[in-house]
């Protein structure tokens, strides 16, 4: 299965992130096209017909959620972008910003386009420095063009983008949090309804869109829906290529764009070039922390949306992560945990509790203090979580303690009997039989 | 400390101001500024941006409190963040913070006593195709092993 390239095929391009390089390869053409001969319905259309899903976790088709928003509305529409990347195991909108921004920005012209907004937001990690000061760099190479501002392309529509760095806090790449980041509050998620597309920003309506969704959109409009959507075989409900992250204990780590019928065994091995070491492959993470876990038997899933969900996990935010034979499943589960726990943002209690709760538990066993029915009871909490949070960071740290445990339970159990890890007394046994 | 910006700073704020409709938008904008100016967020600092941006003092501890990237001391003139999220800890960023720590000779939260190197952890960075890793100042370093970070050190000396 070979790969096949829309964004990453730029990246090997050199100088790919200035501006004359982009216009070289074809850049700013598509939004001059849907300036001059598309109406914003039409630029609609043509993105639903692309099977364009969101990329940044929750696989929102994107011409669909640009529909949503009112045309009729007093109130000044925005576009903010996701650049929170705060996934673990999610590093490609990293990649897209720093070798093509400008075909973010030209997406971003595209869907302010369509959905009547002037102000664009790029609501972007503080950690990320360096991929903040790229966007700043291209946001003046486009302006100085005439690209962004009053009047952009000589015509009479005016589109400002602004740059606004969060400061540290995973919830905020969820949307509704983010909202209330950029108003200058504390990251705390929204009751939905109203969505953002009615009451998002500013109490105006917002569509919020991950970096890598928005990057695809020129490609989109210049070669066709139809041409996108093709590029997925025989996956009815999406289409295109997306770029997957993958990470741990491959030979070759780093982001791959594949089409989305590639299956996760592909990925694993052929991409990212197997296991380091030709170690076996013992479970993989298919789309960042938060989805359930794959045994090794379960990696001939094709990455599609639909598919990763009938196999009982998530497509996410495109993040592999990759455990060898070595991996104890009780010690990285407790690393996610953590995580989650450290992240939650203390608004609800099912949450906050759980999460906390959970940790303990955790940090208990691996002091070598467990207790019988301590594996029963984590899967109960994480039960108690699912479902009854006002936003999926609760579901996000629920999942994957739900599939880590029943898929190897075992291994908790012996944490749980015997107050340390199998691994370890199996490495010993072999050396001792050697 | 005297709490006021520089003129370049109050230049920016201005010009921060000019992206939303409303000013308290530019809490998170302007406590960045002044970590920058100030090194750190002391209680006078929080006064300062309220007044600034004419919000009440409490909008603005909120948001201080909330966001990690916010401090209350000041740091070394190198901070070293260590990711321990999940795809750094399975590829063994615990050997790189126990590494870090008995080369430093201190503990996560501190700071070397001649103030060069402090020592943190951090959450997922989205650089997991470079772990282990972690972040000096502005920059990302990885994948790290024991070398790596001495080189590392020894270009920071
Ligand atoms: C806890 C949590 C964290 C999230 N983090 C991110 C993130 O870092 N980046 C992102 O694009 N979406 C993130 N999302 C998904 C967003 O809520 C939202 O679905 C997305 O930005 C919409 O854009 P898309 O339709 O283009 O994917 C997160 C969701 C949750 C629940």
């Amino acid at each position: 299965m070979p790969q096949v390239k829309v964004l990453t095929e730029f990246f090997d391009v050199p100088d790919s992130h200035k501006i004359d390089v982009w216009e070289k390869h074809g850049g700013y053409q598509a939004i001059r096209k849907v300036l001059k001969s598309m109406t914003p319905d039409e630029v609609i259309e043509e993105v639903k017909r692309s099977k364009l899903r969101g990329l940044g976790g929750a696989g929102f088709p994107t011409g669909v959620k640009w529909g949503f928003v009112p045309k009729d509305s007093e109130k000044p529409k925005y576009l903010v972008v996701n650049a929170d990347e705060g996934e673990p195991g999610t590093f490609k909108d990293r990649h897209v910003i720093m070798n093509i921004p400008h075909s973010l920005l030209e997406g971003m012209m595209i869907a302010s386009y369509a959905i009547g907004a002037h102000v664009a937001y790029i609501y972007i990690r503080g950690e990320y420095v360096h991929p903040a000061r790229r966007l700043e760099e291209a946001i003046a190479e486009a302006k100085a063009k005439g690209y962004l501002g009053k009047g952009i392309f000589g015509t009479d529509y005016d589109l400002e983008v602004y740059i606004h760095r969060g400061a540290g806090a995973y919830i905020c790449g969820e949307e509704t949090a983010l909202l209330n980041s950029l108003e200058g509050k504390k990251g705390w998620p929204r009751l939905k309804p109203p969505f953002p597309a009615t009451v998002g920003a500013f109490q105006s309506p917002t569509v919020v869109n991950n970096v890598e969704t928005l990057s695809y959109v020129p490609h989109i409009i210049a070669r066709g829906a139809d041409w996108f959507a093709s590029l997925s075989e025989g996956t009815e409900r999406c289409g295109g290529t997306r770029i997957f992250s993958v990470s741990g204990h491959v030979k070759r780590p780093g982001v791959y764009e594949a089409p989305l019928h590639t299956t996760l065994r592909e990925i694993v091995y052929d991409f990212a070039g197997g296991i380091r070491g030709d170690k076996k492959l013992k479970a993989v993470i298919p789309g960042g922390s938060s989805c359930p876990v794959l045994k090794a038997d379960e990696i001939d899933v094709r990455m599609c949306f639909d598919d990763l969900a009938k196999a009982g996990t998530m497509a996410g935010s495109g993040g592999v992560i990759v455990m060898d034979e070595d991996t104890c499943m009780f010690d990285t589960l407790r690393n996610i945990i953590h995580f989650y726990a450290h992240e939650s943002c203390g608004q609800c209690t099912p949450c906050r509790q759980g999460t906390g709760w959970l940790v303990r538990i955790f940090d208990r066993i691996a002091e070598g203090r467990g207790m019988p029915g301590d594996v029963d009871n984590i899967l109960e909490i994480a039960q108690n979580i699912m479902g009854r949070t006002i936003c999926p960071l609760g579901d996000a740290a629920a999942m994957p303690v739900i599939s880590f445990v029943t898929k190897f339970r075992e291994e908790f159990e012996y944490h749980v009997r015997e107050g340390r890890c199998d691994l370890e007394d199996r490495k010993q046994r072999v050396a001792m039989a050697s | 400390m005297s709490v006021e910006f520089s003129e370049k700073a109050l230049e920016q704020l201005r010009e921060l101001l000019g992206h939303y409709p409303d000013r308290q938008a530019a809490v998170i904008p302007a406590l960045h500024l002044a970590q920058e100016e100030f090194g750190y967020i002391t209680q006078e600092v929080e006064d300062y941006v309220a007044k600034l941006l004419e919000i009440p003092a409490t909008d603005v501890h909120q948001v201080f409190t909330f966001y990690t990237m916010f401090r209350d001391r000041p740091v070394g003139k190198y901070h070293i963040k260590v990711c321990e999220s999940v795809a750094c800890h399975i590829m063994g960023s615990t050997n790189v913070l126990d590494y870090l720590r008995k080369k430093l000779g201190i503990d996560v939260g501190q700071t070397t006593p001649d103030g060069r190197f402090t020592l943190t952890t951090v959450e997922c960075l989205g650089a997991c195709e470079m772990a282990p890793m972690m972040q000096v100042n502005d920059d990302f370093y990885g994948p790290l092993d024991e070398k790596k970070l001495d080189e590392i050190l020894e270009s920071l000396e």
